[in-house]
């Protein structure tokens, strides 16, 4: 084997290396970055759920018994955050269907809004000093 | 307006949620946190409208949507007679289960809206938070639908059973866990609405074996649902205010349960096994004694009225009998009247008494029996032995002596109020049918307790006109 050969084969070799670790990286930025990047803010979204299930625990134990009907109005009412997602599906009309669907849970999260709110207001009202 | 005002916006009506469940702590701070929700709410869907990308249409529909939905929860809030709090609680649960269905449905349709891939190509993580949130979303809604029927006598409130019930139940489970997985590997439109079909009879099927008195517990339950639903539809969309709300609704309706079943002394398992109270004994006449044991004392109101008028300290127990004859008013007079002779008047309230999580003190507060005349079981309890009446209006197995001493007992190791403990024991009752768990209860019987036969509400009027005299 002369040295030109040699030369030209080790050359080949190295393009081909090359080659290979671009595919390399390419599939790794296609396959494990995403993983990586969906993984960290479902990370985050679950610590900050098990964190509010711990501020939830105690300061519901804090509640006095006596209020625990207005309370279960009160949870109720703001469950129904969830119109918050109705929203986003019937205000931004990416599609007729979520649209419908958007309505129609808007208007269901509507009624427990206005009425677990209402409902505990009247509730509460009753709780006050006689008197005052 | 951008992400980041958004975002911003979602973490204020956070902290306002939660100082809303914290105002709740005592009753004067409690209005105030009310208002406190209230404005979060506001906040949050304000900072909703205004995110780019919003259409002048699609705000239109929005507000339509919140102006029918607010009027009709407007205006059965304020019609609602307190009595009947515990279903319309149960029908709202089953609205957010409903509402969390449809916005699971408009993600899977239009999951552009929510930054979560492209129709027909979403995110495999995205798919199981949403397959979750749907499948919470469902059982809550039909679940809630059973308890409300079964709270407003639509519905027999006795358990329905049947044989392999629980095998049935298990079967779903397992079909529901791989509908899951075929969802989210091939993300088919006909999958996701199985899913929801089956978790709408998974939800109709775990509460229909459930009797009428474990419904407290089901509406505790029914509530925290509600609350990881919530949670559930937070984590498929990618929003920390969802998130936080469902788990703060979790964890609060989860406590209520847990509080609801120390009161029974059952576990939650039991309670979902159902069954409970199937044994429940007929209607006796009164007077009709069990057997061999003593004959029950029955006195008339006038009797009542002298030896409470000439008492230093009565303790005055309601239950779910007290709310059913709508006796509250007459007996807050009953109790202004004996305040008037000098007489201590109390209000011991047992944590199941009534069918969800404080209703009693709601039902005495709207008749306007101050609240700190109204005390909780250990804070009452030892108070019995210096009673001189205990007026037991309503209530029954939560004071009977059995669940303390009968091991075979089917209420044995329910904390009850110890009536017994009192002077003399005034009980009001129809009959001397048992109570929801049908056990007789051994205080009828006591030389020191005098039956009141009759109407809740009719025998405290007569009481009442009998002190006027």
């Amino acid at each position: 084997m002369n040295p030109t050969d040699l030369a030209n084969q080790a050359s080949a070799t190295a393009n081909r290396a090359l080659e290979l670790a671009a595919q390399a990286r390419l599939l790794a930025e296609q396959h494990v970055a995403p993983v990586a990047a969906a993984a960290e803010p479902f990370l985050l979204l679950l610590t900050i759920f098990l964190l509010a299930c711990f501020v939830g625990y105690y300061v519901v134990w804090n509640v006095t018994p006596a209020l625990h009907s207005p309370l279960m109005g009160v949870t109720n009412a703001i469950s129904s955050v969830i119109v918050v997602g109705a929203i986003l599906a019937a205000g931004l009309g990416e599609s007729t269907a979520a649209q419908v669907f958007g309505f129609i849970a808007v208007t269901l999260a509507s009624v427990n809004i206005f009425g677990g709110f209402l409902v505990s207001r009247r509730m509460l009202s009753m709780f006050k000093k006689k008197g005052s | 307006m951008g992400q980041t005002f958004s975002t911003l916006a979602y973490l204020v009506a956070s902290v306002l949620f939660i100082m809303a469940l914290r105002g709740l702590s005592h009753p004067e701070t409690s209005r105030q946190g009310n208002i406190f929700g209230m404005v979060g709410m506001g906040i949050a869907v304000v900072a909703t409208l205004l995110k780019p990308g919003m259409g002048a249409g699609g705000i239109a529909l929005v507000i339509a949507g919140i102006a029918v939905g607010g009027t009709i929860g407007a205006v059965v809030a304020n019609r609602i007679q307190m009595t009947s709090l515990p279903q319309l609680v149960a029908a709202f649960h089953s609205l957010v289960g409903l509402a969390a269905v449809f916005v699971a449905a408009a993600a899977f349709y239009a999951p552009e809206s929510f930054g979560i891939g492209h129709a027909g190509d979403i995110h495999g993580s995205s798919l199981v938070e949403m397959s979750l949130g749907l499948a919470i979303g469902a059982i809550t809604f039909s679940g809630s639908v059973i308890a409300f029927a079964k709270l407003d006598g639509r519905m027999s409130g006795a358990p329905i059973l049947f044989k392999g019930q629980h095998w049935l139940n298990l079967a779903l489970g397992i079909l529901m866990l791989v509908l899951v997985i075929a969802f989210v590997s091939s993300g088919s439109p006909l999958l996701f609405w199985l899913i929801a079909i089956l978790a709408f009879a998974l939800g109709f099927l775990l509460i229909i074996p459930i009797g009428g008195a474990d419904m407290p517990v089901v509406v505790s339950m029914l509530n925290s649902y509600s609350g990881w639903a919530a949670a559930g539809i937070g984590f498929t969309i990618g929003n920390l205010l969802l998130i936080v709300t469902g788990a703060l609704v979790g964890a609060s309706g989860a406590i209520l349960s847990y509080i609801m079943c120390k009161g029974m002394n059952r576990s939650i398992v039991n309670v979902l096994l159902g069954g409970f109270g199937t044994t429940g004994g007929g209607e006796a006449g009164p007077g009709a004694g069990g057997g061999d044991r003593a004959p029950v004392k029955a006195g008339s109101p006038e009797d009542a009225a002298y030896i409470m008028k000439n008492a230093q300290k009565i303790i005055v127990v309601p239950g779910y009998g007290m709310a059913v004859a709508q006796a509250q008013q007459v007996l807050r007079e009953m109790g202004e009247l004996l305040k008037k002779e000098g007489v201590e008047v109390t209000y011991a309230i047992h944590p199941v008494a009534g069918r969800m999580p404080g209703h009693m003190n709601v039902l005495l507060a709207e008749a306007n029996v101050p609240y700190d005349d109204v005390k909780e079981l250990e804070e009452i309890n030892p108070e019995f032995a210096e009673a001189d009446v205990a007026f037991v209006i309503g209530a029954n197995d939560v004071t009977n002596p059995a669940a303390k001493t009968d091991k075979s007992s089917a209420i044995y190791g329910m904390p009850i109020l110890d009536v017994e403990r009192a002077k003399t024991v005034f009980f009001i009752k129809r009959g001397m049918a048992s109570g929801y768990a049908g056990v007789d209860n051994e205080l009828f019987f006591r030389p020191n307790t005098m039956m009141l036969f009759g109407d809740a509400k009719k025998v405290t009027q007569e009481i009442v006109q009998a002190l006027q005299r």
